[in-house]
């Protein structure tokens, strides 16, 4: 008896600090916001000193004091004060989640283009106080009112590039200029794509000369309609993987990211990088501020301090992206500064174009086509049911053959 | 011959289990420029020196560790104090008790993150908070923790013999003095096993951990957050080193127990 009653004590013991535990914990997170967030003191004049700014950046997508480069976000801390929590993401669609899904408080995000659009379409950013921020009169011309953010009143681009062909010379000798050579079946089983519903449908429809953001359901389908077409070419559907592949040679040739791909030039002789003459995809990535925002004047300084186009410069020195600032070239090294492929010319950029937001409907419709797409049409899905009852029917089969079985040794 | 077999079989499963960590060692010493993670460019230390300037998976790092420490030692006191409680509850609530322990374990990790999520996010709204971080990883761990612990003292807890509790307080020894003296011990194998289960799974959980991190990173998210241009070979360095110190941490735990058993062999036939 007594023995019971000490155990049942622990046990409830146990679950009553689990229900204590569980929201004073989410308490104390709610009180420090990230990891460094105790013991400052708040020095007299400058603003926001002391004060810890979140930041949501692309992974990989900042000079982080490796391989001698700059430490930007050790030197922002330096000359104001202001302490920087940073975090990355992995794509635009977590990005959005974590915001709208809340619970995570930041001053600072970096957006895609079409991402940025979508968010000044839901009145997820604040606008911008460009008094705060002065060194945005370095930003070129050409960057500034884009189609994603007309006016330029949410977002300050970061870093652009476009979207280009890779291919291998030693396997592919005649000189390419067009998106169709990823349907010529020369290469069959030597293309790669990207492996996300906007990007690859770009291509298909630079090859229909359709607009990117087009909201006809037609011309979605049609250009599904000539991806389903190449597919049984591709070797795969890919992202970052499009490295190892095409450095190992294992595939020949792929469209990326000029900034990403561009060290693969670099580093290779035979990779060779060509915008094709239909056009293609310019996107940027551009520093924003959530509405939700609790220190918009410390995150407007971090802005400000990402622009100066000394910074700018280290910074892209390292990130391997274009800078959206001429100025900041010069602190740059010649060899990028000069390269086509962060650099294409003029010509090359009247053919481009960029993302924005599409609605809800058309959204849905192209998640929809990529699915159908990448999964096959309902041939294969067919398959996939033929299997699952196939399984079923071993399952099945074991189960009766089990339960005879133990009759026999029953009788 | 049929040995020859056997020990090529063992051989096969053991390389299937281990070649991918050993191409990841390999390639953590690739001196390439790419960060290449197939082509071969000679030996160098560079990525694990680059590992130890990037202050970003150093801190993503010490997150990941802070909260496995903590994660793994309070759901252990819970867990097992959960387990002692259930041991002793007769047949039907132990078994309803058994069966809420088991659910969160078969429930796939992405329901657990998202309803956490969603709960911390209203807890938090409500004590008027503005961001989910590490308190909240914290409970997150704590809970996805505690069935593991609970399972594997459990089973030490009905190995035992009851009396030996009720013989001590015979005996004269106070209730808590009888169960640190008498039951602590023989369940601590139990124990000592899930803190370390609770410990790895703490440090290698991703989905959850996503959904509630709020504004901090640990290190699995970090990685993750790499994909889009690529995984830097320093994350090869790093898997290295983790694995060299769990190795080492391992064959120590193993010599001290033969060790230990040595010495209480030679005792018990000293004794007869």
């Amino acid at each position: 008896m007594k023995k019971g009653h000490l155990m049942g004590l622990c046990m409830g013991l146990a679950f009553c600090l689990i229900l204590c535990l569980s929201p004073a914990q989410t308490v104390l997170a709610g009180e420090d916001f990230g990891p460094d967030r105790n013991g400052q003191t708040v020095e007299d004049g400058a603003v926001g000193r002391g004060v810890t700014i979140n930041v949501y950046n692309w992974g990989e997508y900042i000079a982080n004091g490796t391989d001698g480069s700059l430490d930007v976000n050790e030197e922002f801390t330096r000359r104001t004060g202001i302490r920087v929590n940073y975090t990355t993401f992995d794509s635009n669609e977590a990005l959005y989640s974590k915001l709208v899904g809340g619970g995570a408080d930041y001053d600072v995000i970096i957006p895609s283009d079409y991402m940025v659009s979508k968010l000044i379409d839901e009145r997820m950013l604040a606008e911008l106080d460009f008094s705060n921020i002065p060194n945005f009169r370095y930003i070129d011309e050409r960057f500034r009112d884009p189609d994603y953010d007309p006016g330029s009143r949410y977002s300050v681009p970061y870093t652009w590039g476009v979207v280009g062909l890779f291919y291998n010379t030693d396997y592919i000798e005649e000189e390419i200029t067009s998106w169709s050579a990823l349907w010529d079946d020369r290469y069959a089983g030597k293309i790669l794509m990207f492996d996300n519903p906007r990007d690859s449908l770009a291509i298909a429809q630079f090859m229909l000369g359709q607009s990117l953001n087009t909201t006809d359901e037609n011309d979605w389908a049609e250009a599904a309609a000539l991806l389903k077409q190449q597919k049984p070419l591709v070797q795969a559907y890919v992202m970052d993987r499009i490295f190892d592949k095409m450095e190992s040679s294992e595939a020949w040739i792929a469209p990326y990211y000029s900034g990403d791909a561009a060290i693969l030039v670099e580093n290779s002789d035979s990779i060779r990088f060509v915008v094709p003459e239909e056009g293609t995809n310019y996107f940027v990535d551009a520093m924003c501020i959530p509405v939700t925002s609790g220190h918009k004047a410390e995150a407007e300084a971090y802005i400000n301090f990402l622009c100066d186009p000394e910074i700018a410069g280290a910074n892209m020195n390292y990130v391997g992206y274009s800078t959206p600032e001429s100025a900041a070239k010069e602190y740059m090294d010649d060899e990028m500064v000069e390269s086509p492929v962060y650099y294409p010319d003029e010509e090359i950029l009247e053919r481009t174009e960029v993302f924005v937001n599409l609605p809800e409907n058309t959204s849905k419709l192209v998640d929809r086509l990529w699915a159908e797409v990448k999964m096959g049409g309902p041939g294969e899905s067919m398959v996939l049911v033929a299997i699952i009852l196939g399984f079923l029917g071993v399952y099945l089969a074991i189960l009766i053959y089990k339960r005879q079985k133990r009759k026999r040794e029953l009788a | 011959m049929k040995k020859a077999g056997a020990r090529f079989y063992t051989f096969l499963v053991f390389l299937f289990l281990y070649a991918p960590i050993l191409v990841l060692i390999v390639f953590s010493f690739n001196d390439s420029e790419t960060a290449s993670r197939t082509v071969w460019g000679g030996f160098s230390l560079r990525w694990y020196r680059k590992l130890f300037e990037d202050r970003l998976i150093l801190e993503a790092l010490c997150n990941t560790l802070l909260i496995a420490v903590v994660s793994a030692a309070v759901s252990t006191v819970l867990g097992t104090m959960a387990a002692i409680g259930i041991n002793s509850m007769k047949r039907l609530p132990r078994r309803i008790m058994m069966n809420i322990t088991n659910f969160p374990m078969v429930n796939p990790e992405i329901v657990t993150g998202v309803s956490l999520m969603l709960l911390f996010v209203s807890a938090v709204r409500l004590f008027g908070g503005r961001s989910l971080g590490m308190g909240s990883l914290f409970a997150a761990h704590i809970t996805f923790c505690l069935p593991y612990v609970i399972l594997s003292v459990l089973p030490k807890l009905r190995q035992m013999d009851p009396n030996l509790y009720e013989a001590a307080q015979d005996l004269g020894c106070p209730p808590v003095k009888a169960f640190f003296k008498v039951v602590l011990p023989e369940i601590m194998p139990g124990i000592v096993t899930g803190l370390i289960m609770a410990f790895t799974l703490s440090i290698d959980d991703f989905v959850i951990s996503y959904f509630t991190s709020g504004t901090t990173q640990t290190l699995p998210i970090y990685i993750y957050s790499m994909t889009r241009k690529r995984i830097s070979p320093e994350i090869n360095a790093l898997s290295t080193v983790m694995f060299a110190v769990v190795m080492v941490l391992l064959i120590i735990i193993n010599a001290r127990n033969a060790g230990e058993r040595k010495t209480e062999k030679k005792r018990s036939s000293m004794e007869v």
